[in-house]
């Protein structure tokens, strides 16, 4: 098993490096750093100048791939490519094009983006399973049609609306929480309760139907029977039967958004303004600071990476016939 | 009145075209057409279709495009869509700055003038709407009263008018006792539920017509403008971006899933590294990083991109395409698992063993025995299209602030929830809008599933 992590982790080196190289064609290749120089200085009336020195303090203003004004390695060494491409491969982040250290934002920036994420995934998994167990015991029942039309119903809504409605609701009309902010420590619960609530809300619908199948597609199998036959209660062939052998599927879909929670939710955390990591990307985007989005569709892709190989050991704990080789 | 064609347009009515080509090879295919049959039988799929066909066809209508020119006597140089000719009067009317929906006065007071010199803090009348009213005070309610009995009346009649046709139509095609059968919903095809559909979409165009020359059906926005204007207006890049995507997937899942799985070996590796590659990429970031370098790119061909419109335009279609790249790869999966399956099948065999090329193998035995997964993929992929529309409208990476969009009318409408009183109507549009275009989808997809899904036919 160890030996196929490793070949994992090997795997992933060319995933990177394309990656890596994308980005790299679509901020340098497709426009040239002159392009972006003269969109942050706005399109008018720039000089060459100012370009230059836009340039030179972004570090910009080398080659892109190539210096042949020098020897040896450094003439791979002191390009483009080299200084914000190559070494996001160590985690150097380098400086963001308003020339603060990303490295260290995204370490001050992710734990707000936990406090948020990890309860969303953790309380709407529980909340999610326990309504699709009961929906799909209540199989064919008047009980099983509300709830699935329910479910259509909440997936069809926007996530906007549910941060809008919730936002007003809570923050408006019953003055509950604040609506927006966050604050270090445990005062921060205040402002975490309502972005998770509706967080797991705004999942609900197609989290659930999407269980109640998979659990549908496992009571029609022989063992159920077998359980059913045995004289196990319908609730304990439910719980310890059928929900352990759906694990599998399950596992598929969380697993590998776990590392990706440090990123947390984009659209969440710009709305209730909460400084994560989701939100440092918005403003990134908005204030066009290159630098950043390249560091995190980086970031991303590893944690990507790093969630698909988690699955894959999920699975030998989930389901001890899984063998990894 | 010059035609104009943008690259959107053409692409869209490219795909109903293509949609009108698929309809002939159902009919002349018994397998597909005994499909599709399933699909349209179930009340509410068939349901969703009519009003998913209403959204289609108003898209549409706002897909032909022309400029006004010097001859025309009003707006010459303004770029309009049909549906801008049938929402003329909605269009124009525009107020000053929010109103509530039927309201004959603005919402916010102004400085008035009254007639003996003497300045008075009140709400002002407004320019369009409840304009005929002489003493609003008395009159707004009968006024409005009158005409929303109006509207229900003529949509019956539309109705009536429309039920009788098919009623005919039916009993031409050689029913018997055709309205008791439909009554009693025992027909082939939910007449019943497609005329209740039918009823209720004539009701509010009935409404609509009696109502909105004289009042603002949902208010007016910030600046005044008509907000179910807006919200009909949206309708087109809502759907557009459902079905855009789509054509930009299919070409890339299809040739790439189907060659992987047939002919194993380095393309199979090459085209499993491309995917892995393109979905370890977290979807937002690459539509971030894709729109942040389109901005530079217009920004470094201003001259080419000089019209607000075509500016708007090749926004859009960079969002489709973008969104294309993203959702391609979990097509592409599908079709190779599937591919795998089929190329160890003995028809594929046989055909090997005769000597058939590999393309032709590929165009005649694997494709069209793939074709459920894409069906089942589009309808499916169309929806969450739709969401994702307005949530990267809102952060600022989707369509361009000048589109019409359901994203763009919630993001404006947003902060106006803190104002006292509530400015509503502008969100709850959007979101009626939405919800009936994406609950739709998913209804038909739901249909579309069961209906293709082998698995789930055994059953």
């Amino acid at each position: 098993m160890l030996i196929y992590i490793l070949r994992r982790f090997l795997y992933a080196i060319p995933i990177l490096l394309t990656v890596n190289v994308l980005t790299f064609i679509l901020f340098f290749v497709v426009n040239s750093p002159d392009d972006m120089a003269r969109l942050h200085l706005g399109h008018k009336h720039v000089t060459q100048e100012s370009i230059e020195k836009w340039k030179a303090s972004r570090g910009y203003d080398k080659p892109l791939l190539w210096n042949i004004d020098e020897d040896g390695l450094t003439k791979a060494k002191k390009t483009i490519f080299y200084d914000h491409t190559v070494k996001l491969f160590f985690f150097e982040f380098g400086q963001s094009d308003s020339g603060r250290d990303i490295g260290f934002d995204i370490t001050q920036r992710m734990w707000p983006s936990l406090a948020i994420a990890v309860p969303v995934l953790l309380i709407g998994l529980m909340v999610t399973l326990t309504l699709a167990l009961i929906i799909s015991f209540f199989r064919a029942t008047y009980i099983d049609t509300f709830g699935v039309v329910i479910c259509v119903v909440m997936m069809s809504v926007s996530g906007l609306f549910y941060i809008i409605g919730g936002q007003y609701l809570a923050g408006k009309l019953l003055r509950l929480v604040p609506i927006s902010g966050y604050e270090e420590g445990l005062i921060s619960i205040k402002f975490v309760i309502l972005p998770v609530i509706i967080g797991v809300l705004s999942g609900l619908g197609s989290s659930t139907r999407w269980y109640r199948t998979i659990f549908l597609e496992e009571i029609n199998k022989d063992y159920v029977r077998t359980a059913r036959a045995k004289g196990l209660s319908d609730a304990m062939v439910m719980y310890s039967h059928v929900l352990r052998n759906a694990l599998i599927p399950i596992l598929t879909g969380v697993v590998v958004v776990l590392p990706s929670l440090f990123l947390g939710s984009l659209i969440t955390e710009a709305f209730f303004g909460i400084p994560g990591l989701g939100s440092y990307t918005i403003e990134a985007i908005q204030s066009q600071d290159f630098a950043i989005v390249r560091s995190m569709v980086f970031l991303g892709s590893v944690l990507y990476i790093l969630g698909l190989i988690l699955t894959d050991i999920s699975y030998t704990v989930a389901d001890p016939r899984v063998r990894l080789n | 009145m010059d035609l104009i064609i943008l690259k959107t347009d053409l692409l869209f009515l490219l795909v109903l075209a293509g949609v009108v080509g698929y309809m002939f090879i159902v009919l002349r295919d018994d397998n597909l057409t005994s499909t599709w049959k399933k699909v349209f039988q179930r009340p509410l799929a068939a349901s969703a279709a009519l009003i998913f066909t209403f959204y289609i066809l108003i898209a549409a209508l706002d897909s032909i495009h022309f400029k006004l020119t010097a001859l025309d006597t009003v707006g010459s140089g303004e770029i309009l869509s049909v549906l801008d000719l049938v929402l003329w009067d909605v269009k124009g009317n525009v107020e000053k700055t929010y109103s509530a929906p039927l309201a004959y006065r603005s919402f916010s007071k102004e400085n008035l003038q009254l007639e003996n010199g003497k300045i008075v803090r009140d709400y002002p009348r407004l320019l369009y709407g409840g304009a005929h009213l002489i003493d609003p005070e008395k009159n707004h309610h009968s006024d409005l009263s009158r005409l929303i009995v109006m509207g229900l009346m003529l949509g019956v009649a539309l109705w009536l008018g429309a039920s009788g046709v098919l009623l005919v139509l039916l009993k031409f095609l050689g029913g018997a006792n055709v309205a008791r059968v439909i009554i009693k919903g025992e027909s082939i095809y939910p007449f019943r539920s497609i005329l209740l559909t039918l009823g209720l979409v004539f009701l509010l165009v009935g409404l609509f017509i009696s109502l909105s020359p004289h009042y603002h059906l949902l208010g007016t926005d910030k600046v005044g403008n008509d907000v179910l204007y807006q919200g009909i207006k949206s309708i087109r890049t809502g759907v557009l971006i459902g079905t855009l995507t789509t054509i930009v997937i299919l070409p890339f899942a299809l040739f790439l899933g189907i060659c992987a799985g047939y002919f194993r070996g380095w393309v199979d590796d090459l085209v499993q590294f491309l995917y892995t590659t393109l979905s370890s990429i977290p979807g937002v970031l690459l539509i971030a990083a894709s729109a942040l370098m389109l901005e530079v790119y217009m920004a470094k061909h201003a001259d080419t991109y000089s019209s607000l419109v075509v500016r708007a335009d090749v926004r859009l279609l960079a969002l489709c395409l973008i969104l294309g790249v993203t959702a391609w790869t979990g097509l592409c999966r599908y079709l190779r698992a599937e591919t795998l399956k089929l190329r160890e099948m003995d028809y594929v065999n046989a055909a090997k063993a005769f000597g058939t090329p590999a393309r032709t193998i590929l165009a005649r035995h694997v494709t069209p025995n793939v074709m459920h997964i894409v069906m089942i993929a589009i309808v499916l992929d169309f929806s969450g299209l739709v969401l994702a529309e307005a949530a990267l409208t809102y952060i600022d990476i989707g369509v361009d602030q000048s589109t019409e969009s359901w994203g763009n009318m919630i993001n404006g409408a947003r902060l106006e929830l803190a104002r006292e009183p509530v400015v509503w109507w502008s969100l709850l549009t959007a979101f009626l809008f939405m919800l009936v275009l994406v609950l739709a989808a998913n209804i038909f997809a739901d249909a579309v599933r069961d209906a293709f899904d082998p698995r789930i036919k055994d059953r």
